[in-house]
């Protein structure tokens, strides 16, 4: 394991947008949501190197980065489901499907399979609420779920493996 | 025979989410590909993916709840005239009414015209009512609205012309027009919808908003798990700009306007309209103190307005028909239409615009259809974790920004969910207020020590631990965060707990002093059990159970073992004899 202060992330990836964006007032949310779509998440390092060229304080970066849900600090796996968690889908059984995915892949919200594989992450109305109770994995959603049909999406996900 | 000139796909999130766009491609495949075009959503989510077929004899066949494997069917159709193949998909009498009953100008286009082009808003009449605005003086059309009645839409309903007229008098060089389109109540999507079928409208009732306050800057905030609708927004502005429309001196008249659009990045007190500039600013979504009011100072301290999505969707409308023909629809209390994202237990969910001044009942049975199940109606929620719940005995209240209120519930931005027998209030009440807290900013210490004080009475009450008092000491703490809230979130958070307190005390004293949760939702307090009576011994519950808790010899009745039981429900949802007892 490499220590986490150490430099790895390959930085020029952000070149293009640090060039759009870090003399334009008020695009630090803007800057971080292009990061976190290259990287995945947001590095340590990353978050420094963009602090450096915004000349923003680290500290202001990482105090914004960290108010909203939106951004994640750890690699998240292949799949990222987010189950939500509003008001329709609880309504109409979103636990028992957080239950389902416990089940089928051992992990609850925030986590992430040992294999990399499947992430997860609680969200609040996908906006499909007729569908409810409703997931979404890398941009596609999946509604009406049982935990039986939960769980055959995960099955059928992991078998294209 | 007649000619079938354009079959039209519904795609919003939902429809796609339903395989609209699997049933598009199918039907590409079938050789259809010259007539077929996509649309909107026509917000009948319960019956998704929806169909058009348009014939030049101006018939509209709607075909819903369409697969893959109906595409065929619908080929034949179209090719040869054979009405057979697809009779068992076309719309029922019954489900049409659903959009029948309505009366449709924030969602007019809807589902109707092909969001990602521009000539069919326009065919519809579109940008016209910006046209006819610049021939207006501002004044004009703040009257105009003024004469409407319009209200806003986000939840508050301060009357729109208002806020309009105060950033108009506001004097300087930079004014900035800005929509929320936050859409934060999770339960609710009428603004992702207005958006996603009809980008074009939204930003003809900004462009008109910002003549009328004169500011030359626009922005949409829009939140950031909304993908495809900032996919098409981006594409409405590309268009609108390159026919004119938008962008430097407008159709030739003088007025110049650029607008972009902000994604959120995820925080429920960004809606808040002070918060959404610190965001837009790129600051953490902390509420400024007001005053002073946007109107005065406001984006990078410039004047500045922020309405909803309909609100603006409103606009146009209105600017065209006159403020007279959109006040006439409506009560004393509330002029013209809103728009509900109609959910939870009830059989026809979806997107309900009616005139102010009809019943909820209106809404939930005439629209709606209904409960789902055969369980009785118990409530149904408004305005989501700001809003209260309304108990089936008030069905008949109008709905009206005055009416609504009277009953502690908020007309609120349009999240309708209803509930039944079997959710329970108090679950409902912990569920919002599980929600405010996370979302709480953290800058008043009422909000942030209080209600985090109230979802551990509430934890411990679903949980069976609830003492004697308990009820009080949660009356108490929300007079407090609503005195010491600084923002419209900590202030109105004890909504949901105060009216499930109204009017299901009774729900709460069963969790405290009986231990029982009635509606048999809280875990904690509820067992399960199978009727030897009413088994058929199928076994089909124990192949169901996920912890197999469930014993038995086919034919026989099952027992469940309540020691390994996890209360996951799965056996009483799959008995087809209604032998699982939970209590
Ligand atoms: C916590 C909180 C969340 C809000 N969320 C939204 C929202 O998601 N969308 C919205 O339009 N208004 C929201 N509002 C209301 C806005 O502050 C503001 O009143 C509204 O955008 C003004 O537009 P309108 O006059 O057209 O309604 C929220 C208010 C609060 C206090
Ligand atoms: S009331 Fe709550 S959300 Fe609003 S400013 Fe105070 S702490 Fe933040
Ligand atoms: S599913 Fe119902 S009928 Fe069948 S064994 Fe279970 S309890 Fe008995
Ligand atoms: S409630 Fe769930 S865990 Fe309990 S017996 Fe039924 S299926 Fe098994
Ligand atoms: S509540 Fe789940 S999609 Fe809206
Ligand atoms: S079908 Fe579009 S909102 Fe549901």
């Amino acid at each position: 394991m490499s220590c986490c202060c150490e430099n790895k992330s390959d930085l020029t990836l952000l070149a293009d947008v640090l060039n759009e964006y870090k003399s334009v007032k008020g695009s630090l949310i803007t800057i971080l949501q292009h990061a976190q779509e290259i990287y995945g998440y947001l590095p340590e390092d990353v978050l420094r190197h963009i602090a450096e060229q915004t000349d923003i304080p680290v500290a202001k970066v990482l105090g914004v980065a960290t108010f909203y849900t939106q951004f994640r600090f750890k690699p998240v796996g292949k799949y990222l489901i987010m189950l939500c968690q509003g008001t329709a889908c609880h309504v109409n059984g979103s636990e028992r499907i957080a239950a389902a995915i416990k089940e089928e892949l051992g992990i609850e919200d925030g986590q992430t399979t040992d294999d990399g594989l499947f992430s997860i992450k609680h969200v609040a109305c996908l906006g499909c609420c007729s569908l409810s109770p409703v997931m979404m994995i890398n941009g596609d959603t999946y509604g009406n779920l049982t935990p039986d049909k939960a769980k055959q999406i995960l099955r059928e996900l992991k078998n294209e493996e | 025979m007649v000619k079938y000139m354009k079959i039209a796909v519904g795609q919003g999130s939902c429809g796609i989410a339903a395989g609209a766009g699997k049933v598009y491609k199918a039907l590409s495949e079938q050789g259809l590909g010259s007539v077929l075009a996509k649309t909107g959503c026509i917000g009948m989510c319960f019956l998704e993916p929806i169909v058009d077929i348009y014939g030049d004899d101006g018939q509209l066949k709607r075909l819903v709840k369409v697969s893959e494997a109906d595409a065929e069917k619908i080929a034949r159709f179209v090719k040869e005239g054979d009405e057979e193949a697809i009779r068992s998909l076309e719309i029922s009498c019954e489900d049409s009414e659903f959009l029948t009953k309505q009366t449709r100008i924030a969602l007019r286009n809807c589902g109707i015209i092909d969001p990602e082009n521009i000539d069919e808003y326009v065919a519809r009449g579109g940008y016209s009512a910006i046209e006819k605005a610049l021939d207006m003086t501002p004044e004009q059309v703040i009257e105009t609205i003024k004469v409407s009645g319009l209200a806003g839409r986000g939840g508050a309903g301060f009357p729109t012309w208002f806020k309009w007229n105060a950033a108009r008098q506001s004097v300087s060089d930079t004014k900035y027009i800005i929509c929320n389109a936050d859409e934060g109540d999770p339960g609710a999507f009428m603004d992702r919808a207005v958006i996603e079928s009809d980008p074009h409208n939204l930003i003809e009732g900004m462009l008109i908003g910002a003549y009328a306050i004169g500011a030359k800057e626009a922005v949409v905030y829009v939140r950031a798990e909304y993908p495809l609708a900032i996919e098409r927004l981006t594409k409405a502005i590309a268009q609108a700009k390159e026919k004119g429309y938008l962008g430097q001196n407008i159709l030739g008249k003088g007025f110049s306007c650029e607008m972009r659009i902000k994604a959120g990045a995820g925080a429920f007190v960004c809606g808040e309209e002070t918060a959404l500039i610190e965001s837009l600013e790129g600051q953490r979504g902390m509420p400024r103190l007001k005053p002073p009011f946007p109107a005065q100072s406001g984006y990078w301290n410039e004047p500045s307005n922020i309405n909803n999505v309909e609100t603006f969707a409103n606009v146009a409308w209105i600017i065209t028909n006159g403020g007279e023909a959109f006040a006439e629809m409506g009560t004393e209390n509330g002029k013209g239409t809103k728009v509900f994202a109609l959910t939870g237990k009830v059989k026809r969910g979806g997107l309900v615009e009616i005139p102010m001044g009809k019943t909820l009942r209106d809404v939930i049975f005439d629209i709606g259809g209904g409960m789902r199940s055969d369980k009785a109606f118990k409530a149904v929620q408004l305005g989501g974790p700001s809003g209260g719940c309304i108990p089936a005995a008030l069905i008949d209240t109008v709905i009206d920004y005055k009416s609504l209120s009277a009953t502690g519930a908020i007309m609120g931005s349009g999240g309708m969910v209803v509930m039944d027998e079997s959710t329970c209030m108090v679950g409902m009440a912990r569920f919002f207020l599980d929600f405010t807290t996370k979302e709480s900013c953290g800058k008043c210490v009422h909000c942030r020590i209080g209600t985090k004080r109230m979802m551990e009475i509430l934890d411990r009450i679903c949980k069976g631990e609830g003492k004697q008092g308990d009820i009080e000491l949660l009356e108490e703490l929300c007079v407090s965060i609503k005195d010491g809230a600084l923002c419209g979130l900590g202030q109105t958070a004890p909504n949901p707990v105060l009216t499930t307190i109204k009017y299901f005390r009774n729900e709460y004293e069963a969790h405290i002093e009986e231990r029982k949760c009635p509606a048999g939702e809280c875990v904690e307090l509820i067992s399960y059990s199978i009727d030897p009576e009413k088994c058929r011994g199928c076994s089909l519950c124990a192949k169901k159970c996920p912890v197999s808790a469930i014993d038995g010899v086919i034919k026989q009745p099952h027992k469940i073992d309540t020691e390994k039981c996890i209360k996951c429900g799965n056996c009483k949802a799959v008995c087809k004899f209604s032998a699982v007892v939970c209590e």
